[in-house]
C-alpha cells in the first residue's frame, strides 16, 4: 500500500473541535464502512508525521470524507481541523482495516447490529449507519451515543433525520455533561445499568460495535459481557492512551 | 513532496530521531484490541507449547512464576503509529520456554484468550529476541495491557506481541493470524516499515 498524492476539495465545519474534509485521490478504490486512512503531513524541512483517521462518509458514494477531532495537544489533528484549506495538498494511504467493518451485503439477515459510540468514535459507526441508509437496509440498526455536549455532538442534526426517515434506525443519546432543552433526562455518564438498557437484549444475537476512548470502550464493552453478550459478537475500536 | 502540507511545522525534530519510519513518540500507553478484555482467572490460566508432531508443554500460572525471569528494557512500535521508548517489563524468555523441544518447525502461531491469533516466524520468537512478560513498570499486568500475560516481541510491530497469550502452537508451515487475515503485513518489520500487507 503506497502514499497517493490527496487534493482537499472540501472542508466543513462540524463543532468548535471537529471538521470534515473531503479528500479527491485519482484512483481511490473506494472503502468499506467502518475502514480508515493513514494521513501524512510533511513540513517544508522535509519532516513528516503519519496518523490514523477513520472515514465517515459512506461506502456507497465513493466519496473520501474522514471527519477529524482536534487534541489539543496533538501533532496532527489541529493541522487538519484549524490550518488545512481546500485546494492543500496531503497524502493518504488506504484504505486499511478488514475486522471493524460493515457491509449491507454481508449481514445474516434480520440479525441487528448495535452501535455504540463515545465522543469522535461516532465517526467510523456514522460511515456504517450512512452505508446503511443508502443501501436501504433492512437490518435493524440501533446507536448508543455517549457526547459531553450537544454542541459536541458530531452529525447530530443528520442523525437526528435518519432516525425520523429510516424505520431500522434507532438511536439513542447520553448527553454525560449539558443536556439539550426539552430532553427528557438530566445529563449523566453512561453506567452499566443505563448502557446495558439502551441496547439490543442479549438474545437477540446483535453484532456490537464500540468505538471511542478506551476507557470508555472498556467499560462499555464489560458491561456488556457481564450483561451476557457474548465476547465473540463485540468488535472494539479504540483510541487515545 | 515539496508544497505538501503548507504551515505544518510539527513536533520539534529531536523527538523522531532514531525512530522507525513513520512513528512517533507517545508517553502514554495506547491500548489497542479487536474485542472485549478476556479476563482468565489465575486457577484456569495456563500456557501450552504444542510442537508440529502434538508435543504440548504445559504451565499453570504458579509453575510459570517458577520458571527464571528477566528484566527487559525496550522501546516498543505500534503499527498505528506511535512508538513507546524505554518500556521495562519482566518476562520469561521464549528460549526458555522452548529449551529441550524437539522440533523442525519454521513458524508460530501465538493463540489468546479471547481467540485473538497471530503468526511469526520461529526465528523472531528466539535468541534473546522474545519474552513472555507479566510485569510492566515493575507491577503485574493490567487486563487491558494484556496481563495475566503477553508476548513481548519488541523488534516487530507490537500486535505481534499478543496480549492474554495461552498457547504457542510450532508450525512447519506458515499461517495467517487475526490481523493477518484482516490486511496486516505477515511478519511486521518496523524498521522496513512492513504495516499492511
Amino acid at each position: 500500500m503506497s502514499w497517493m498524492p490527496t487534493l482537499v476539495v472540501g472542508a466543513r465545519r462540524e463543532t468548535s473541535e471537529a471538521r470534515t474534509l473531503e479528500l479527491a485521490i485519482t484512483g481511490w478504490p473506494g472503502h468499506v464502512a467502518g475502514q480508515h486512512v493513514d494521513v501524512r503531513l510533511t513540513a517544508e524541512d522535509g519532516y513528516t508525521a503519519v496518523r490514523s483517521y477513520s472515514i465517515a462518509s459512506s461506502a456507497g458514494s465513493r466519496r473520501l470524507e474522514i471527519t477529524v477531532d482536534r487534541l489539543d495537544d496533538g501533532e496532527v489533528s489541529p493541522h487538519l481541523v484549524d490550518t488545512l484549506e481546500p485546494g492543500h495538498r496531503i497524502e493518504i494511504r488506504g484504505p486499511a482495516g478488514g475486522w471493524f467493518v460493515w457491509r449491507p451485503t454481508e449481514s445474516v439477515p434480520q440479525r441487528p447490529l448495535q452501535l455504540i459510540a463515545g465522543g469522535s468514535g461516532i465517526v467510523p459507526l456514522m460511515s456504517m449507519i450512512r452505508t446503511h441508509a443508502e443501501a436501504s437496509s433492512a437490518t435493524p440498526f440501533r446507536l448508543l451515543y455517549s457526547v459531553r455536549t450537544p454542541e459536541l455532538a458530531l452529525f447530530r442534526d443528520e442523525l437526528v433525520r435518519l432516525e425520523r426517515d429510516d424505520a431500522h434506525l434507532d438511536v439513542t443519546w447520553a448527553f454525560t455533561r449539558v443536556s439539550p432543552a426539552g430532553f427528557p433526562t438530566p445529563p449523566a455518564r453512561l453506567d452499566r445499568t443505563s448502557s446495558v438498557a439502551a441496547v439490543f437484549a442479549p438474545e437477540l444475537g446483535a453484532v456490537t460495535y464500540v468505538c471511542g476512548a478506551s476507557p470508555f470502550v472498556e467499560s462499555v464493552t464489560g458491561w456488556l459481557v457481564d450483561a451476557g453478550h457474548l465476547a465473540d459478537d463485540i468488535r472494539t475500536e479504540r483510541y487515545g492512551g | 513532496m515539496e508544497g505538501f502540507s503548507p504551515g505544518f511545522t510539527g513536533r520539534p525534530r529531536a523527538q523522531s530521531q532514531g525512530l522507525p519510519p513513520g512513528q512517533y513518540v507517545t508517553e502514554s500507553f495506547p491500548v489497542l484490541s479487536a474485542g472485549a478484555t478476556p479476563r482468565p482467572s489465575p486457577t484456569d490460566w495456563e500456557l501450552t507449547v504444542r510442537t508440529e508432531t502434538g508435543t504440548v508443554s504445559r504451565w499453570s500460572w504458579s509453575e510459570f512464576l517458577e520458571l527464571p525471569a528477566e528484566h527487559v528494557t525496550c522501546d516498543i512500535h505500534c503499527v498505528t503509529s506511535w512508538s513507546k521508548l524505554g518500556t521495562s517489563w519482566r518476562g520469561v524468555s521464549v528460549d526458555t520456554l522452548l529449551d529441550g523441544t524437539d522440533t523442525s518447525a519454521g513458524f508460530v502461531m501465538a493463540r489468546s484468550y479471547g481467540g485473538y491469533t497471530t503468526n511469526l516466524p520461529l526465528g523472531d520468537l528466539l535468541g534473546g529476541k522474545a519474552w513472555v512478560a507479566t510485569e510492566f513498570d515493575g507491577r503485574p499486568l493490567e487486563p487491558e495491557h494484556g496481563g495475566p500475560a503477553r508476548l513481548l516481541v519488541p523488534h516487530l510491530y507490537f500486535w505481534k506481541s499478543a496480549k492474554w497469550l495461552t498457547g504457542l502452537d510450532l508450525l512447519v508451515s506458515d499461517s495467517q493470524g487475526f490481523w493477518e487475515r484482516n490486511g496486516y503485513h505477515r511478519r511486521g518489520d518496523p524498521l522496513l516499515e512492513q504495516r499492511y500487507s
